[in-house]
């Protein structure tokens, strides 16, 4: 009854409500009490009514998405990790690949912003000793000691996107240009690993590798699926048929053990790059058919529609049917659809990675990054490892958020 | 009804032969064999084995034959119940095999149990008390659930309760009863260290279901038939168990067949992180290993209740649903 | 919470003049976020022993909401927030001789147990889609055999025999095996008729149709009339007819309310109505009917603009923007009231009354000059 109207600032008498407004949705400053009064006055104006109305699809989708905060908040945290997808150099702060023995398991620096009542950000300095008994370096950090850190400094330069060279980096340390050995001249934002890597950087690095499988495999998958469940639905008969037999098939499989034999079959030899484009493609094999069944769908209802037999008797071609009149009504449910599948990819890669099946050293993934987690009682000794790991999770809910909520704001019944 | 059943049943013949196929496939891509990678290990010890001995053991597996005559030689053991040997192990694999299966088994059912008694009842809860505090909590929670990969919950967990507690939370029996025959004190001691486990694996599933139990449910409070109901003079509590719970979980029960064999694979990376005896570390350390018929035979089991998996759903839903069983039929 | 005014023990001569559901000034109202919508407003009307109400109007006017409101099985985010509807209940729910009380429903919980004996005894619903007021995993006896066993203290055995009993009664053939039917194995016809055997099974006293026969062809939908009709007929029962088709007002209903965004624009007998329509809503919707006199190929009057959106409700009579009798600074400025025209017929229009709620003296010529050309 009431679907396309955007919401009022307006809300019923403070007792009368029996449904309370999803503050995910409304915020509470919204949930302002009006007067019965007002309600004798029209609510929503003619121009708003003609706003409405002559906006576009996406224009309404994007009026209900904005409306859900928490769809909003993970569209932005989205946005920050393709920035890093993009420049992973800008953020790290020493080469990911440099491996110092003496310095594992340095813990994690925190930054401090003020100095002296000074906005003048630096971190505590650590100071490593040697357990006399077991040999093992122990790290302080020592508050006297202060390593300054600076935004935008230079350092190695690197590309953006291959269009230009920069030196510019996101944090290091002050000293950073100064002899490399000094403690003093490094920061370890998140700590280091088993061989002394600054996790931090290697984050910024993973996330892109990471970030990239996920997209790449459900960009194959959505081309898959459109493809043959276009094919499927839009032609049927004995291609319908083989199709809906092979996405059977494919959907009876058990995943993770095939998925575990298709990269264990991997060769050694391969290169980082071939094995990240065979796992790409090892993850769109079976991700296609959940997109690929539902494209069918849409296809065989759209078939019977009116406006398709219109466009067919007005002589369009079958393309132009398909292409202009047939997908546009299904787009917005598809990228919804897509964007719920990332998560399951990104997770998927990062526990092969981390049964040291996925991506292999020396590339830099998160489930790469968590291999170094695996011990429960280096994990106690160095819990920073899991950072990671909670990166996946932040990553996994906002590409769930951001998926839920546009699958709802593109559904025009679902208010 | 009965025809329904045999049209799948006759599936699955088919479905094993294809996946066999593929699966001998998996096993055989890997350039070089366990053969190979043995001799290298031995030689890279400065051991070195003879041209027969190598020969011996090559045709003792059956190496030296074209690939299509493996296939076949491997099908005719299956279906005559022989796993075949394990390279590395040297023991029959039906044996290895069946160490484990039963521990992979009772897993599953116990995270499915798990799963189904948390989700559903929450599932109606959080529908029939849509936008109340718990039902926040609820989806919140859900959320989590299924952003969470289930090792690093295991991680997060173990890690918890060794840092805080200095415990141990791996593994499925205590130290006196892993080695031991089963025994009532051995199935009591399985209780006391199988329930992390269950949470572990059952969480995601658990917040899965809940999430679509509820939006399910919401889907069937708005029906027609809703009203009716009411009409009729049926209390809130009968009108809700007796027709869109009902018609909420038709869907759901349908999905028990992927989920059960999805319990086994998802168990597989649980295990290794938790060093739980199923067979999924087998699985991954033969992979590893190149032990091909091992890999092989255990790939064929995961199949195997995949397909009884689908055949269970299908025949629940058909079942349930009487729109199906009566078009089917 | 239960108001018993005092049982009454009359002779049944004597209780025909008394209404079985009297309903005043009901107001149902949606909280929603985007704001109220006042779906029923100030509706009254009374319902006779064994007649026929029908109540009249466009979609979204607040028919099966009022409907809702009465037997208190409004959708969350819905409230009574006003009004007054009593009952003569019969104190043995399906009972015919029993003795009666009068029950004012809306001060009942509406999930208490008085309230839930009283919806399908006494009062029952014969909804608007027969198709999905079925459970398509139930079979329809099953259904129909819960209805009895809630309400009337028989074996389940029984209750199958009442049901085949009723299912007979509605004209479905075979009814010990279509009993055991899902509903969609049966036609839109039978489903129709087990919907309203589901309704009957109980012997209430009063029926609430909710547009039966708009999901079905034209012939059944007669069948379906003539049907209720006589059963109606048969067994005394009430019934309040919901629909927007004024051609089966005219052959089912003896007393006509008309609404107009949940307000009642007139009602009166069916023949005044029909006859002697005052309000020009009432007017314009008996012009666009479609009859054997109509000229071919000449455009049937419509009723100009659409229904207001129920947030954007007019100021004043919510029907003046698509009035032809619009009157500026009287019919925008305030609200009409009912006020009687003649014996048992009420108008809520300004060519009747004045802004004070009295009963104009004398007729405009707008008024006038309507009664002429009809």
């Amino acid at each position: 009854m009431m679907d396309s109207i955007e919401p009022k600032t307006l809300q019923p008498e403070g007792a009368a409500p029996l449904e309370k407004a999803d503050p995910a949705i409304y915020p509470p400053d919204e949930a302002v009490a009006a007067p019965t009064e007002i309600f004798e006055e029209p609510l929503v104006t003619t121009q708003e009514e003609e706003r409405i109305s002559i906006a576009s699809n996406w224009t309404l989708v994007w009026w209900r998405f904005r409306k859900n905060v928490l769809a909003v908040i993970s569209t932005v945290i989205l946005l920050f990790l393709a920035i890093v997808v993009f420049i992973p150099d800008f953020f790290a702060t020493m080469d990911p690949e440099e491996t110092n023995a003496r310095l594992a398991f340095i813990p994690v620096q925190r930054i401090h912003w003020l100095d002296e009542g000074q906005l003048k950000p630096w971190v505590p300095s650590v100071v490593g000793k040697r357990d006399p008994v077991t040999l093992a370096m122990k790290w302080t950090t020592d508050e006297a000691q202060k390593t300054y850190i600076r935004f935008f400094g230079t350092s190695w330069s690197y590309s953006v996107l291959g269009i230009f060279d920069s030196n510019i980096h996101l944090v290091s340390a002050a000293k950073a240009d100064q002899a490399d050995d000094d403690l003093a001249a490094q920061i370890f934002l998140l700590g280091t690993d088993r061989l002394g890597r600054d996790q931090w950087s290697r984050l910024a690095f993973a996330t892109q590798i990471s970030m990239t499988i996920g997209m790449i495999s459900v960009i194959v998958s959505v081309v898959l699926g459109l493809l043959l469940g276009g094919i499927s639905g839009y032609f049927g008969g004995w291609i319908d048929n083989i199709i809906q037999r092979l996405i059977e098939l494919l959907q009876s499989l058990p995943t993770i053990p095939i998925w575990l034999a298709l990269t264990a079959a991997l060769p050694r030899t391969w290169s980082p790059e071939k094995v990240f484009f065979a796992i790409t493609i090892i993850l769109a094999l079976r991700g296609w058919t959940t997109l690929g069944r539902e494209v069918r769908g849409r296809f065989l209802s759209l078939r019977e529609e009116d406006f398709v037999l219109a466009a067919e008797l007005g002589g369009a071609s079958q393309a132009r049917i398909i292409v202009k009149h047939m997908i546009p009504t299904f787009t917005s449910h598809i990228i919804a659809t897509s964007t719920l599948a990332i998560p399951v990819m990104i997770v998927t890669e990062t526990s092969l990675s981390f049964l040291g099946l996925g991506m292999r050293p020396p590339a830099i993934s998160w489930g790469v990054m968590l291999q170094e987690a695996q011990n429960i009682q280096t994990l106690a000794l160095a819990p920073w490892l899991l950072t990671p790991g909670l990166i996946v999770i932040v990553a996994v809910l906002a590409f769930n958020l951001v998926g839920d909520g546009l699958r709802d704001a593109a559904d025009p019944y679902s208010h | 009804m009965l025809r329904y059943i045999l049209q799948r049943l006759i599936l699955i013949p088919i479905l094993l032969i294809i996946f066999s196929i593929m699966v001998f496939a998996l096993v055989q891509a890997p350039p070089g064999d366990f053969l190979t990678s043995y001799i290298a290990t031995l030689a890279s010890t400065g051991s070195s084995l003879n041209q027969e001995t190598i020969a011996m053991l090559e045709h003792q597996f059956g190496l030296d034959q074209p690939v299509h005559i493996q296939y076949l030689r491997w099908m005719q053991n299956l279906l005559r119940g022989d796993l075949g040997l394990s390279l590395e192990y040297q023991l029959p694999n039906a044996e290895l095999i069946n160490d484990r299966l039963g521990l992979t088994l009772i897993l599953a059912l116990f995270a499915f149990v798990f799963t189904w008694v948390m989700a559903i009842p929450i599932g109606i809860y959080s529908a029939t008390h849509r936008n109340t505090i718990l039902d926040y909590l609820v989806t919140v929670v859900n959320y989590t659930g299924v952003a969470i990969p289930n090792f690093m919950l295991a991680l997060i967990l173990m890690w918890f309760a060794y840092s805080q507690f200095g415990l141990s939370v791996t593994g499925l029996f205590s130290r006196d009863f892993e080695q031991a025959p089963w025994s009532i004190a051995k199935g009591i001691d399985l209780l006391k260290h199988i329930w992390l486990p269950m949470i572990v694996i059952g969480l995601a599933g658990t917040a899965r279901l809940t999430r679509v139990m509820r939006a399910n449910l919401l889907d069937e409070l708005n029906k027609p038939y809703i009203v009716s109901g009411r009409a009729r003079g049926l209390s809130e509590w009968q009108l809700v168990m007796k027709y869109p719970v009902r018609l909420a979980i038709n869907p759901l029960v349908s999905t028990i067949g992927w989920y059960l064999p999805e319990l086994f694979s998802g168990s597989l990376i649980v295990a290794t992180v938790m060093n739980l005896q199923n067979i999924g570390p087998l699985l991954l350390r033969s992979l590893i290993n190149q032990d091909m018929y091992l890999a092989g035979a255990i790939l064929m089991i995961y199949c195997f209740l995949a397909i009884i998996g689908t055949l269970i759903s299908d025949i629940l839903l058909a079942w349930l649903d009487p729109r199906i069983r009566m078009e089917k039929a | 919470m239960v108001t018993q005014i005092h049982p009454l023990i009359k002779p049944a001569n004597d209780l025909t003049r008394e209404p079985l559901l009297r309903v005043e000034d009901l107001k149902a109202y949606f909280f929603m976020d985007e704001g109220i919508v006042r779906a029923v407003d100030g509706v009254s009307f009374d319902v006779m022993p064994g007649k026929v109400v029908g109540i009249v109007g466009e979609s979204g006017c607040g028919k099966s909401v009022t409907m809702k409101a009465i037997l208190q099985i409004l959708e969350a985010g819905a409230k009574i927030v006003n009004g007054k509807v009593t009952l003569r209940s019969r104190i043995h729910h399906g009972d015919p001789n029993s003795a009666e009380e009068l029950i004012e429903l809306t001060h009942l919980h509406p999930n208490s147990r008085q309230m839930r004996r009283i919806r399908g005894a006494e009062i029952a619903l014969i909804p608007q889609e027969p198709m999905a007021a079925f459970s398509p995993v139930h079979t329809v006896g099953n259904q129909i055999m819960e209805t009895i066993l809630l309400h009337q203290d028989v074996s389940k055995k029984e209750a199958r025999q009442i049901a085949i009993d009723v299912f007979r009664a509605v004209g479905i053939s075979m009814p010990e095996q279509r009993i055991d039917s899902y509903s969609w194995q049966l036609s839109g016809g039978l489903r129709q008729r087990a919907i309203i055997a589901m309704a009957l099974s109980c012997n209430p006293r009063l029926l609430i149709a909710d547009e039966p026969t708009t999901a079905i062809d034209v012939t059944t939908q007669a069948q379906i009339l003539k049907l209720l009709r006589k059963l109606q007929e048969e067994r005394q029962t009430s019934i309040i007819f919901i629909t927007h088709d004024l051609g089966v007002i005219a052959q089912m209903a003896d007393e006509v309310v008309v609404m107009y965004l949940g307000m009642v624009m007139e009602k009166g007998s069916a023949m005044k109505i029909f006859k002697d329509a005052q309000h020009p809503y009432t007017q314009a919707l008996l012009r666009s009917i479609p009859s054997v006199q109509s000229h071919p190929r000449v455009k049937l009057p419509t009723i100009a603009g659409s229904i207001a959106h129920p947030f954007n409700r007019p100021k004043g009579c919510p029907f003046h923007p698509r009035c032809t009798h619009f009157m500026r600074g009287v019919c925008d400025a305030s609200q009409p009231h009912l006020v009687e025209v003649d014996e048992d017929h009420f108008v809520s229009c300004f060519l009747y009354s004045e802004a004070d709620g009295t009963k104009k003296m004398t007729k405009t010529g707008a008024a006038l000059a309507k009664e002429e050309s009809l």
